[in-house]
């Protein structure tokens, strides 16, 4: 409740004077979303629309013609993979295609993420503590992030040649662009390379907001070094790190120009749903494709849920949503006055934290 | 840490989204599904209306093309040819097609198709059917006319064509004093007899990395064994005790090191390389090897050789490559187009364009033409070579056929799996896919 | 990792020389020091071999060798050679690249402005569906747009636009305009809206309030986002691979991805690198320039 007042005030005082601008808004907002109905909305319709037809491919015995037109088949593009597994080789078992490249998502998304952020977060810490060479660190960091991700696929496949220089310099002869295991890690360690200075710039912006001061008292106070970077660091650098983080999630989900460019289509060990739906829409199966990117697009909304659920990225970050949520709430709280309580104390924390 | 609000509000996108998902539902049921209005083939074809064409082919890697089209076009000012010019790659050549059939698109007036998609892009009537008093076949190789024919229907006109060789060191087969190998044995013995003095090298090398190459080199050692991919009432027969011979051939060669380990990630360029780096004694690869093999700066010029590739129990059986022109049913100008075809094809064109673009030609005569052999060594092995090639198999859903086969090949390559129980997977498999 | 430890054991052997100021000092700035090393060493290595790899000969593409041996540049040449088409398609690179950018920066400002600062009843549910834009797959739009672009959706025959700039500009608009949006919004944001409202007090309506107060102030924020979506489009891939089929429709990326050699089957990889390097070196130029902008514009860090 405290937290939550002025926050509300602050807002009223935020827009005094721009009360009653709906029509301005329209105005200014309606430009965009005409664009977004059209380069997005209308293109989405047309594919949910695709995912529940097939294309129909019965070959007649007399003329060896495919049978034309499409047949509505509901959601069996979906159902499938339970019902009708295709069933491929890949790093998890023989298991059904569609069910492979979702798990190669996940472990791609999971594996690189956890590793950029670690690593993002320690250059960020060293950056920090550098006195001399920041400009210099601060260009080289951006090199990988401004390189295309296509160019830096071919690059990493002329590195990662069975008699490329990575072997060379490693001493054994590792073949990294065989669909096997090792081939997953060609990925991650070119999709780390390219992401993680990305996190630890943004990481360091979120560590220089924090006061010097703060940092001496901890000083002052006796704490370790340790202590000071899981009880001041971490906490400071959440809110940015959590969004960083979450937006890279979202991206390395959606991973389609690295492992096209630099593997290939067909190799189960580092195909994910983006190049799977590419690989079937090639092969006609319009409906199985369109299926998919529905299924990664899903997926993608679950996991940004759940990244704001237990983690709590503010993606939106706007002040006067929060405020009117808010008030939503505590009328909502005052209509029913039992077993609203707890609700209104978890409103009270996070206002508190994302005013900060 | 929660934050029930700005969860809310990603609900919120997810239910914006949703409400989208269900609009677009209901807007689109009174669309009906793409109705069946092909008329490829069967109904009469206008062989007669002439005009300005467009030819669609991957990029012309040798730069002659634009000179042959404008030397057309000098002639034929009012039948115009636009060449336009697609990726390097199969695959992408491919799809560019398929999105014009698709949408019976008439953009590509003539297509230069692989021999691998006739079957897919006829019986989706993405293909004219050609009548054979417009195009006459006569001469040509017969496995390239196949290869372009479904259903006994001509659907395509063979305009290149392409074989497997075995390239190999003939400096140093000439030391050991001995013969190119005709089988599988004779090479391994070849190569026991020469490797020992060699280091670093090793015997035999080809495209096993997952890709349509590896499909190539599987289907020449099942076909080199005896067996077939599919037999010859189209019925799957991968997993026949032959066959499996190819395949334990292949298994058999990576485990004793007969091929090096590195080879799994093969393509044509890697193994080019290989050879001329002195890595392997023979190497199974395209026509294409010879001019840069031979070419000043490569440590093997004037060391190397061509042979037929070998087999289990005699000469090998290759894999047929090569395109052929079809026409768009969906484009105007078909009269054009079937004269800007055979003129191309006739003999003088093609030994010219065999000249020009090393692209071996269609017509059988010329394997044997004695100045085109003088200019290209390889030209009488090539023949032999493609007049023994057997296309890959014919098939509709041909993407998904050569998929499980490269499945099935790597996986026992690389020793997931054996080599019969590969096959039999494979079997069950293309009984499914090809029906 | 090793360089690193050298770095260390030499600077220890240094400071031995050295009058001692304190040993955590030291220990602190050689740690620090060799960990900016690393970090350089991370970032530029691979790019490096880029480098090294576009300066050789054309037939020494898989080379090994740490430096080129012998250097050429005969790789660059053969990127602009006339069958690559490389030099047109950095035109088009440029073309797609700026329309894209005036485009979503024209809506964006307008839309980001009110999303920081109006009050208006649908608010959340435009930030919603802005995020829910940015995080839909790519794959998806491409496909159903393709059946309309190549004029083959009914009723909508006219829109025949394969191969024209208008079907590799839309298409990239929609990445491009919710990143931009999102930007702006958090610029707008972080402005003081103390000074808003003092020029509205002075009578300014919104509407000039917001173009002589705020996009003033808001330049650097516009000019970061700018740069942002700017890159963003040029890097783009697959919309640029689908759209553009005939080479004179290629963007640079595309072009690269399709660079061939003398002959079938070649992969030219000194000259890929070669135009890998010439897309790469304008950003990072620009990059460099105005990385403090960047860096504030990625972190939305405004004004302090």
């Amino acid at each position: 409740m405290v937290a939550d007042s002025p926050a509300t005030t602050k807002n009223k005082k935020k827009n005094p004077l721009s009360d009653g601008q709906g029509s301005l808004a329209a105005l200014l907002i309606s430009p965009t979303m005409v664009v977004i109905l059209f380069v997005v909305g209308i293109p989405i319709l047309m594919s949910i629309r695709e995912s529940v037809f097939r294309k129909n491919e019965g070959v007649d015995p007399n003329t060896g013609m495919v049978a034309q037109g499409e047949t509505f088949v509901g959601l069996q593009n979906f159902t499938d993979i339970f019902n009708n597994p295709t069933v491929v080789p890949g790093n998890w078992g023989q298991i059904d295609r569609l069910l492979n490249a979702f798990l190669n998502t996940t472990w791609f998304t999971v594996v690189c993420v956890v590793l950029e952020t670690v690593l993002g977060v320690a250059m960020a810490l060293i950056m920090a503590k550098a006195f001399k060479g920041q400009g210099l660190v601060r260009a080289a960091i951006l090199v990988p992030w401004a390189i295309p991700t296509i160019v830096s696929a071919k690059m990493w496949g002329l590195i990662f040649d069975a008699d490329g220089v990575m072997n060379k310099i490693i001493g054994q002869q590792i073949l990294w662009l065989a669909d096997g295991p090792q081939s997953q890690w060609a990925i991650i360690i070119a999709d780390v390379w390219k992401t993680a200075p990305f996190i630890g710039l943004l990481t360091l912006a979120g560590l220089q907001t924090i006061p010097a001061e703060v940092y001496e008292a901890a000083k002052v106070d006796g704490a370790s070094a340790w202590q000071q970077f899981t009880r001041i660091t971490l906490p400071m650098v959440k809110p940015a790190l959590v969004v960083a983080v979450l937006f890279r999630t979202l991206d390395t989900m959606r991973m389609f120009d690295l492992p096209a460019g630099m593997i290939g289509f067909g190799k189960y060990y580092v195909e994910t749903v983006s190049t799977l739906a590419y690989v079937e829409n090639n092969n006609l199966r319009y409906g199985p494709a369109a299926a998919y990117s529905i299924i990664l697009f899903l997926y993608i909304v679950f996991v940004a849920f759940l990244f704001v659920k237990l983690l709590g990225a503010d993606v939106v970050g706007d002040e006067e949503l929060k405020a009117i949520q808010a008030q939503r709430k505590r009328q909502k709280a005052a209509a029913k006055a039992a077993g609203s309580k707890p609700q209104l104390a978890k409103t009270t924390v996070t206002s508190g934290s994302a005013a900060s | 840490m929660t934050q029930p609000r700005t969860m809310r509000r990603v609900l919120a996108a997810a239910v914006a989204a949703g409400a989208l998902l269900i609009t677009a539902a209901c807007s689109s049921g009174g669309t009906p599904a793409g109705s069946a209005s092909a008329s490829a083939s069967g109904s009469a074809t206008d062989w007669d209306e002439t005009g300005p064409i467009v030819y669609a082919q991957g990029k012309d890697t040798s730069g002659n093309l634009k000179d042959k089209v404008d030397e057309w076009n000098k002639a034929n000012p009012n039948e115009k040819v636009t060449f336009r010019e697609l990726s390097d790659s199969a695959d992408e050549q491919r799809a560019e097609f398929i999105k014009r059939g698709q949408s019976k698109s008439g953009e590509f007036t003539v297509m230069s198709v692989d021999v691998v998609w006739t079957a897919e892009f006829a019986a989706n009537g993405w293909l004219t059917e050609l009548p054979s008093d417009k195009f006459d076949t006569t001469g040509y190789l017969a496995a390239a006319v196949d290869s372009a024919t479904y259903f006994n229907k001509l659907y395509a006109m063979p305009s290149t064509s392409d074989g497997a060789l075995l390239y190999y060191r003939k400096d140093l087969l000439d030391k050991a004093g001995v013969q190119p190998p005709k089988t599988w044995a004779e090479m391994q013995s070849i190569c026991d007899k020469i490797l020992p003095d060699q280091s670093g090298m090793s015997c035999y090398g080809g495209q096993f990395q997952k890709y349509e190459g590896l499909t190539c080199n599987f289907a020449e050692a099942v076909n080199s064994a005896g067996g077939a991919v599919l037999g010859d009432d189209g019925k799957p027969t991968v997993n026949s005790a032959e066959a499996v011979a190819g395949l334990q051939w292949m298994v058999d060669g990576f485990k004793s090191g007969m091929i090096p380990k590195e080879a799994i990630t093969w393509k044509e360029e890697e193994s080019r390389t290989a050879f001329q780096s002195g890595k392997i004694l023979f190497l199974r690869n395209w026509p294409y090897v010879w001019n840069l093999a031979s070419a000043k700066d490569s440590k093997v010029a004037g060391k190397i050789a061509v042979a037929p590739i070998p087999g289990k129990d005699g000469p090998g059986v290759s894999t047929l490559g090569g395109h052929s022109y079809g026409i768009s049913p969906f484009a105007k100008n078909k009269g054009t187009a079937m004269k800007w075809i055979n003129w191309m094809l006739t003999e003088d064109n093609q030994k010219k364009w065999l000249q020009t673009a090393s692209s071996a030609p269609v017509l059988e005569s010329l394997y044997s033409d004695a100045e085109l052999n003088k200019q290209f060594p390889y030209l009488a092995t090539l023949g032999e070579s493609i007049k023994n090639a057997k296309p890959r198999p014919k098939a509709v859903k041909y993407g998904d056929v050569t998929l499980a086969i490269q499945d099935a090949a790597y996986a026992a390559l690389q020793g997931q799996s054996e080599p019969q129980a590969a096959l039999d997977g494979l079997q069950t498999k293309l009984q499914s896919l090809v029906s | 990792m090793t360089a690193a430890q050298a770095h260390v054991t030499k600077a220890e052997l240094a400071e031995l020389n050295k009058p001692k100021r304190d040993g955590k000092y030291w220990a602190g700035t050689i740690a620090g020091l060799a960990g900016i090393a690393f970090i350089i060493i991370y970032c530029v290595l691979p790019f490096y071999w880029m480098i090294v790899s576009s300066l050789r000969l054309p037939s020494d593409g898989r080379s090994t060798d740490y430096l080129p041996n012998p250097a050429s540049v005969e790789n660059y040449i053969a990127v602009f050679a006339p069958i690559n088409g490389f030099g047109r398609s950095l035109v088009n690179s440029l073309i797609v690249s700026t329309t894209t950018t005036v485009l979503t920066l024209l809506f964006g400002i307008l839309a980001a402005y009110a999303l920081a600062r109006l009050r208006f009843a649908a608010k959340g549910i435009v930030l919603s569906i802005i995020i829910a834009c940015s995080m839909f797959p790519g794959i998806t739009l491409i496909i159903p747009l393709f059946k309309l672009f190549s004029g083959n959706y009914p009723g909508f025959e006219w829109i025949n636009w394969m191969n024209t700039y208008q079907a590799l500009i839309i298409p990239t608009l929609s990445f491009g305009l919710p990143l931009c949006v999102w930007n702006l919004t958090a610029f707008f944001r972080q402005l003081p809206v103390e000074l808003e409202q003092a020029a509205m007090v002075d009578g300014c309506t919104p509407g000039q309030a917001f173009a002589k107060v705020i996009l003033p102030l808001a330049a650097p924020g516009v000019f970061t986002t700018a740069i942002i979506t700017f890159i963003a489009v040029w890097n783009d891939y697959m919309i640029a691979l689908q759209f553009g089929t005939t080479p004179e429709m290629y963007t640079s990326i595309v072009a690269l991805s399709k660079f061939t050699g003398a002959y079938g089957y070649d992969t030219p990889w000194g000259t890929i690198m070669a135009a890998g390097v010439i897309i790469t070196v304008p950003l990072l130029v620009a990059v460099l320039i105005f990385q403090r902008r960047i860096v504030a514009g990625l972190t939305a860090g405004g004004v302090k």
